[in-house]
């Protein structure tokens, strides 16, 4: 690490493209989008930044605190499940030997690089009403109608277009996003205290409760934060597998901005967001920390 | 209890339970692309049931002009922002890496935001920067794709930085030293001996501002001008309305093509990693 003034010119030649490209082109925008949540609509296309707080007031409307509330639970829940299918397979992987560790690792990222889009085109595909699933199910009905119980007619599940989906949707695309940290924190844990636990005679359940479960804190609370912030803002998903009543914060702040023109709300909208995505971030950070604390005694 | 004692304690992976909780979660994850995959091979329009092998979606993927445009699009954008990241995000690793200046830490907390803001956030402010910079929406072909490579630069550089900050981390300094005291200019020591130990990092950062840029579907479809249309768009818009054998053909290209460079990516990263 040298200090700046050492080589100025070598300096400013390394610092300047990245800093450039950042702040013209990702904080000039946001801070576009700041100054236009506290601005209001004057004719169809102009729109002056009044200082108004009008925009944030119109975000506590029961309508849009509903999305909100539906955003929150569900992703919540998203973040719920994904933490309880996650956990196992981060413990195999971490117990795993070095090849089955790798191949792991693969498999889980697999999906994780795979476009997004293709993966909720592959989802609708097999939960439609005439999809993979529902397909199986009326091939089973037919058989048992086959071979005489009274079944009545085949009605298709409603997989698809529901919150159901979308939380099906969320927990498929974000799945990497927790078994990656949870994975991480596991990995570094030492595993003789596990070895300890269990031959003082705690089982299982107890040395995961009160032992792994403890150590690896830090490293929840990022799978936690990891998961639910971009399952907070996911649009794609909501947007293709839920159905009109399912709509989340990022479908209402794309109304806005394309449909609805109401662009300084939209702003506002797109603001609480970032304000909620930033105190999860603090709050991960402060835990971190006081993991550590906690670690190091 | 005789069973328990076959393995170790802390072999979870040889767990029954683990085993088919692990089947399972792996299960749910790959079914539908196999699915995807597989019905893109068949000769049926209805997606449901399996009438034979055909290779016919593929043809007509590629017979359908929208669509290849919309692919050869998104892959010249994904290889352009790989280049232009990769310079960007290398220089803010070196940057962060080498240098000690004021603001440094208040400045390497908000080049990192573009990792944590939600996508819908970033995509906005991109059509209202745009919008209200009066950038030309006119431009030819393949100039008209420059809002979509400079907002996917934006938020994919960062990501490199990260990769390759971490890299540069193993660095012993003491090499450096030695390449300066045998004689080479400070200009030398970074081609010959920093460059090449980021190169690994370099490898998988470029190949995630890669798979990034041509994943990404919400800040594109908020930065592209009119009649600009990338895969995901393109493929957006297609499954809005139906499910279609050929929305299969094409996803498997898709697919195909990011196996590979993963496999690349990994296969490249080996033999420096082993070297060091």
């Amino acid at each position: 690490m040298r200090d700046w003034r050492e080589d100025k010119r070598f300096f400013w030649a390394i610092m300047l493209l990245p800093t450039l490209w950042f702040i013209a082109f990702f904080v000039v925008p946001m801070a576009m989008v700041w100054a236009y949540s506290v601005g209001e609509n004057q004719g169809p296309v102009d729109v002056a930044i009044t200082g108004t707080f009008k925009n944030y007031a119109k975000a506590f409307s029961p309508e849009v605190l509903k999305v909100m509330w539906d955003s929150i639970w569900i992703s919540a829940l998203t973040t719920l499940i994904c933490l309880i299918v996650g956990f196992p397979v981060a413990l195999a992987m971490t117990f795993a030997d070095e090849k089955q560790k790798a191949w792991l690792l693969l498999l889980i990222m697999l999906p994780f690089w795979t476009n997004l889009l293709i993966r909720t085109y592959a989802l609708i595909a097999v939960m439609r009403t005439s999809g993979v699933i529902n397909n199986g199910l009326e091939g089973v009905h037919g058989l048992l109608t086959l071979v005489g119980l009274p079944m009545g007619s085949f009605e298709p599940l409603p997989l698809l277009y529901n919150k159901f989906a979308v939380i099906v949707g969320l927990v498929y695309v974000h799945l990497p996003f927790m078994v990656l940290p949870l994975y991480a924190a596991l990995d570094r844990l030492d595993k003789s205290l596990i070895e300890a636990s269990l031959d003082l005679g705690a089982g299982h359940i107890q040395t995961l409760l009160r032992v792994v479960v403890p150590l690896a804190a830090p490293g929840i609370a990022a799978g936690l934060v990891i998961t639910f912030i971009p399952a907070l803002g996911a649009y794609l998903t909501p947007d293709l597998l839920g159905g009109p009543d399912d709509l989340m914060i990022a479908s209402l702040i794309e109304r806005q901005f394309k449909r609805a023109n109401d662009w300084p709300f939209g702003a506002a909208l797109s603001f609480i967001l970032m304000y909620i995505t930033l105190i999860f971030f603090a709050l991960r950070a402060f835990v971190e920390r006081k993991g550590g604390k906690v670690g190091a005694h | 209890m005789a069973k328990r004692a076959a393995r170790a304690p802390l072999d979870y992976l040889g767990s029954p339970a683990i085993k088919g909780w692990l089947a399972g979660v792996f299960l749910f994850l790959y079914t539908p692309l196999i699915i995807l995959i597989l019905f893109s091979f068949n000769d049926s329009k209805a997606n449901i049931v399996w009438k034979g092998f055909t290779f016919k979606w593929y043809v007509k993927a590629f017979e359908n002009d929208q669509l290849r445009e919309a692919l050869f699009n998104s892959l010249l954008i994904a290889v352009v922002v790989t280049a232009i990241s990769l310079v960007v995000g290398a220089l803010m690793a070196f940057m962060f890496w080498r240098f000690r200046f004021p603001f440094k830490g208040a400045l390497e907390s908000g080049m990192n935001l573009p990792i944590v803001v939600p996508e819908i956030c970033f995509g906005v402010a991109v059509l209202l920067f745009f919008a209200k910079i009066g950038f030309p929406t006119d431009l030819p072909y393949p100039l008209n794709l420059s809002q979509i490579i400079i907002a996917h630069v934006a938020f994919a550089f960062p990501f490199v930085a990260i990769v390759v900050r971490a890299r540069l981390e193993s660095f012993n300094p003491e090499l450096e030293f030695a390449a300066l005291d045998l004689g080479a200019t400070p200009f030398q020591a970074l081609k010959d001996v920093i460059i090449p130990h980021m190169r690994p990092g370099l490898i998988a950062g470029g190949l995630l501002a890669f798979t990034l840029s041509l994943d990404d579907f919400v800040i594109t479809f908020f930065a592209s001008g009119p009649g600009t249309v990338t895969f995901p768009v393109k493929v957006y818009s297609m499954v809005r309305f139906s499910v279609t054998p050929e929305v299969n053909a094409a996803s498997t290209i898709i697919i195909v093509i990011t196996i590979l460079a993963t496999v690349l990516a990994l296969r490249a990263q080996k033999p420096v990693g082993k070297e060091s």
